[in-house]
């Protein structure tokens, strides 16, 4: 089936006739038909768009020297501004904004020949660790366990691009990561996620949530297809000042790399109390298949892991608050009606506009910036942050790269969520660290628990090298041979 | 030149400090490539990142910073190679990311200073505290609809510089002056226009008064926004006034905003401490921390025009002018690059004499600026020649200068025209004497007699007969001779 195909065989596939980019997309259009319904990956899916992009994709390969993602349907998480095509944030306040530009990531990918299937689901305004603050719906995640048919989150944030990927109907799709919204849901669905270093991706035209964290990244099937769509999506781009003036090396080229010698560091202080033994297994199965690989493994130490949670908790959300006022129902978004004032149009907007969590954040933000708890508060954290990078720079003066577990625990039910809300937050409990040092982190699926979900493993690396995360990566693939696929998926479903 | 105000339990010394903002001269705007043009139709000038888009970044426009340095140079001011933009979060319809981009905790310019003159010829320092970069906000339209308010967004994301001095300025006066020499610099570097009238500079005017210079500051007032330099002084005047008559009859200032109405001659409560806004200031971290060059700050440094102050000294030493018509002439940069062109290798004293008098006085008349003037540096140049080699006199130069302002010629061009060489032949002046004389027997008598004034009499009586065109130090010779045998 064409949908089963990596990226990496697509674009050979479409090299060698064997199939048309149109039958391609076609087909992913045709699944998408097929599965949306009940998963809500796909907020808006652009069929028509699609299908002119195929064509125009199948001429370029007909004329050959096509670039490596000419033809390849994926899907945008959609938080990405795409030009002509409604960006909702998931949220209600721009459930009717359609942006005239697009997004240098977006616009990276086009360039590139790539052939967009619609926009993917997302925690509202990318807020969220289980895809259930959208206003779009809840996704539903393509895999269930082995015993029941409960219907599981797909992880979040970029939980619609998971589960799209997850369900063979996108070959891959953006992510964003701020604190965790790619690795956690990659895991949580079975798939590879990507988060490269704060700055290798432009954030332009990307909705922001918390500025100085957001960096988007690959979410595929392969570790091979995440270094094909970083490839493309990479890169400086003089309209963020953030993003960083550095080469992108050839990452497809990192997947058959030796991993002779290489020292992976193990962090004590990812095994905090009450964690499963089944993932204990499954992390040290990941530290055996390494040692196998050649590498040398090195217990090390990030001291301040325990503050990353709390000190993730007030930058976001400051920034957040600071970052969303621009929602006024002003000049795009939906405006409230029957406003008696400018501040009452204000109150009546954003209230109306922004669901419970985007609120609980924005007040949160707001309070920890307020006069008075400020230095009690955000400076405060942005000193804990500090000690977190040094934790990382220290680290890695030791070893090349961190493995750890990337989530908690494997993807739950939508009835079983927590009613408190710090306890949901508790997902992103391996995530946050490398997000507030700016590290590049990925998540690989390496087994299935005992009750049929997957779990993955998290590679952290140095800052801007991506490249050892992917050889790491490819080969801790190799050796897990992870070959499981979820119940809902393309052609296998209904 | 001291101001105190009497109450009627003492005198009370006024204590103010000013935080003026100045439109930075530039093409773009300080995070964005729209144009920053005046007068625009409302809404052309606006990015999607002046408007607040989702997704959209701001990119510091480096023409806006070498603008902020150049006139911490010319503000003799300590130049920070580190600096930092923080967002100062407040909701209005103006503004529409919900924040201003700032520099609140390191502003690029730190203290620096300025020197004021005063009407009394004396001279005063006043610290300056810091200069930092911002974002103006759009412009809200209240009079279009009887029911909406529309917005203009072509002001917001303009650079602003916000420059605050130290509470230094003791009187009305010299906040006034303070104004005017902070305009002259930034007009000079180039780096703000000043129209206080198009709003490119406006100021703030923090007010206190005390008892007298030994007790420590009181509570102040801030007043917002005021646009005119006369109306500065008078807000200041108006509000020490009020707060004294609190402090006097028992009660105590609260710290607050004002506005000043110059209509009614007074401020009055725009809102209090406690309506204060939180503005929940932060690190922008859309933005790096601004990192500058030595070696660019001094290249800027050797690029900086001769500022007010050098120049004013350099006329009065190289032209040997007075302090007071060196100021004059240094006013404006154009003034002074039209003295120089005129002064240059002629007699500087002359040449500052005919500009601040009739050359000023008939500007004045006709309503033009010196860059409008139809006599250009050259032609008055060309004129002062004409005294100096007695083509003609001062008395006849006066006519010509008039006529130049009316048709263009050049002096030549007049002389020539209307026949006005300076008369210099001997015979022809000793001719009209000898006639004047003949012609007046009576007054010469007088004059004789002991009548001195009368001597007068007879000068004028040749100038007249000659059409004032006789060389008058001739006139007086000749007559001398003559009269006196």
């Amino acid at each position: 089936m064409l949908t089963d195909l990596t990226i990496a065989q697509a674009a050979a596939g479409l090299r060698k006739r064997d199939f048309s980019a149109t039958e391609l997309t076609k087909a992913h259009i045709s699944a998408i038909g097929q599965l949306n319904g009940r998963l809500n990956a796909y907020i808006t899916v652009t069929a028509d768009q699609a299908e002119t992009a195929a064509t125009r994709a199948d001429k370029t390969l007909a004329a050959g020297d096509a670039p490596t993602l000419t033809g390849i349907p994926l899907g945008i998480k959609d938080l990405f501004c795409t030009n002509g095509v409604r960006t909702t944030a998931g949220s209600r306040i721009l459930s009717n904004f359609v942006p005239p530009y697009e997004s240098t990531v977006t616009a990276n990918l086009l360039k590139n020949g790539a052939v967009f299937l619609g926009k993917t689901n997302l925690d509202e305004f990318a807020m969220g660790s289980a895809n259930l603050t959208s206003a779009f719906g809840e996704v539903e995640n393509p895999w269930h366990r082995s015993s029941d048919s409960t219907a599981l989150v797909p992880g979040g944030s970029s939980g619609g691009s998971a589960a799209a990927v997850a369900a063979h109907i996108a070959m891959g799709a953006t992510g964003t990561d701020t604190g965790g919204s790619i690795r956690q849901p990659a895991a949580y669905c079975g798939i590879v996620g990507l988060k490269p270093t704060y700055g290798r991706c432009s954030r332009w035209g990307t909705i922001a949530f918390a500025s100085s964290l957001d960096q988007a990244g690959p979410m595929t099937r392969t570790v091979e297809d995440a270094a094909i769509m970083l490839q493309a999506m990479a890169g400086h781009d003089p309209k963020d000042s953030t993003s960083a003036s550095i080469a992108v090396p050839d990452y497809r080229a990192a997947t058959t790399r030796s991993l002779k010698g290489l020292r992976v560091g193990i962090p004590a202080e990812y095994r905090p109390d009450g964690m499963s033994e089944e993932l204990l297994a499954v992390w040290q199965k990941g530290i055996d298949m390494l040692r196998e690989a050649g590498c040398e493994i090195v217990d090390v130490s990030l001291p301040h892991t325990k503050y990353g949670l709390a000190t993730y908790y007030i930058i976001a959300p400051a920034e957040c608050s600071s970052n969303l006022a621009r929602y006024d129902g002003i000049r795009f978004g939906v405006r409230a009606e029957g406003a008696t004032s400018l501040d009452d149009l204000y109150e009546k907007s954003r209230h109306n506009g922004f669901g419970e969590e985007v609120r609980r954040r924005i007040l949160v933000g707001t309070y920890v910036l307020s006069a008075g708890y400020y230095d009690a508060y955000y400076l405060k954290a942005q000193k804990v942050r500090t000690l977190i990078q040094r934790d990382f720079a220290t680290a890695f003066e030791k070893v090349d790269v961190l493995l750890t577990p990337t989530a908690p625990t494997a993807a739950f039910g939508h009835n079983e969520k927590p009613d408190d809300p710090v306890q949901m937050y508790l997902n992103d409990i391996f995530t946050v660290p490398a997000s507030m040092a700016g590290q590049p982190a990925m998540s690989v699926p390496v087994a299935l628990d005992s009750r049929g979900l997957p779990l993955g493993l998290q590679l952290i690396g140095r800052h801007f090298d991506e490249e050892t995360l992917i050889a790491a990566g490819a080969a801790l693939e190799k050796s897990a041979a992870f070959s499981a696929r979820p119940d809902l998926r393309a052609g296998a479903a209904a | 030149m001291s101001y105190t105000i009497e109450g009627s339990t003492g005198t009370w010394e006024i204590v103010v400090g000013l935080e003026v903002h100045a439109q930075v001269i530039s093409k773009s705007k300080l995070f964005s490539g729209a144009s920053t043009a005046f007068g625009g139709e409302p809404n052309t000038q606006v990015s999607l990142i002046d408007a607040g888009f989702p997704g959209m970044l701001p990119v510091i426009n480096g023409e806006c910073v070498a603008q902020a340095v150049r006139t911490g140079l010319g503000l003799k001011a300590r130049i920070n190679l580190e600096s930092r933009f923080d967002r100062k979060n407040y909701f209005y319809a103006d503004l529409p990311q919900g924040y201003q981009i700032s520099q609140f905790a390191h502003p690029i310019i730190g203290e620096g200073k300025i020197e004021i003159e005063l009407s009394d010829g004396s001279t005063r320092e006043i610290g300056i505290t810091r200069l930092h970069l911002e974002q103006d906000a759009g412009k809200l339209l209240h009079d279009q609809d009887p029911k909406l308010s529309f917005i203009d967004l072509n002001r917001a994301g303009v650079a602003l510089m916000e420059i605050v001095s130290e509470p230094d300025i003791r009187t009305p006066e010299e906040a006034g002056a303070y104004l005017r020499k902070l305009r002259q610099i930034l007009r000079y570097l180039g780096t703000c226009d000043g129209n206080m009238d198009e709003g490119s500079m406006r100021a703030d005017v923090n007010v206190s008064v005390r008892r007298n210079a030994g007790e420590p500051f009181r509570t102040r007032c801030e007043i917002k926004n005021v646009n005119s330099i006369r109306f500065v002084t008078q807000a200041i005047e108006i509000e020490a006034a009020r707060q004294v008559e609190i402090w006097e009859s028992g009660g105590s200032v609260d710290q607050e905003t004002r506005l000043f109405d110059p209509g009614r001659g007074e401020t009055r409560s725009l809102r209090s401490k406690e309506d204060a806004h939180d503005y929940r200031y932060f690190p922008d971290p859309d933005l790096l921390p601004l990192v500058i060059e030595q070696n660019w700050v001094d290249q800027l440094k050797a690029g900086l025009p001769e500022l007010p102050d050098e120049k004013r000294a350099r006329f009065q030493k190289e032209y040997g002018i007075t302090a007071y018509d060196a100021g004059v002439l240094v006013a404006e940069q154009a003034t002074a690059d039209f003295y120089e062109s005129v002064a240059k290798s002629r007699d500087g004293k002359s040449a500052a004499a005919w500009m601040t008098g009739d050359f000023f006085a008939a500007l004045n008349r006709t309503g033009r600026s010196i860059d409008e003037s139809p006599v250009g540096a050259d032609k008055l140049g060309a004129m002062l020649d004409l005294i100096a080699d007695s083509t003609i006199n001062g008395k006849i130069a006066k006519d010509v200068l008039e006529t130049m302002f009316e048709t263009g010629e050049t002096p030549l061009e007049i002389v020539e025209r209307k026949g006005l060489r300076q008369v210099t032949d001997t015979g022809a002046i000793e001719k009209a004497a000898d006639d004047v004389i003949a012609n007046n027997a009576d007054k010469l008598e007088q004059y004789r007699g002991g009548k001195d004034k009368l001597f007068g009499f007879f000068v004028g009586q040749v100038m007249k007969a000659t059409q004032g065109k006789a060389n008058p130090a001739m006139v007086n010779e000749i007559l001398k001779k003559k009269i006196h045998g």
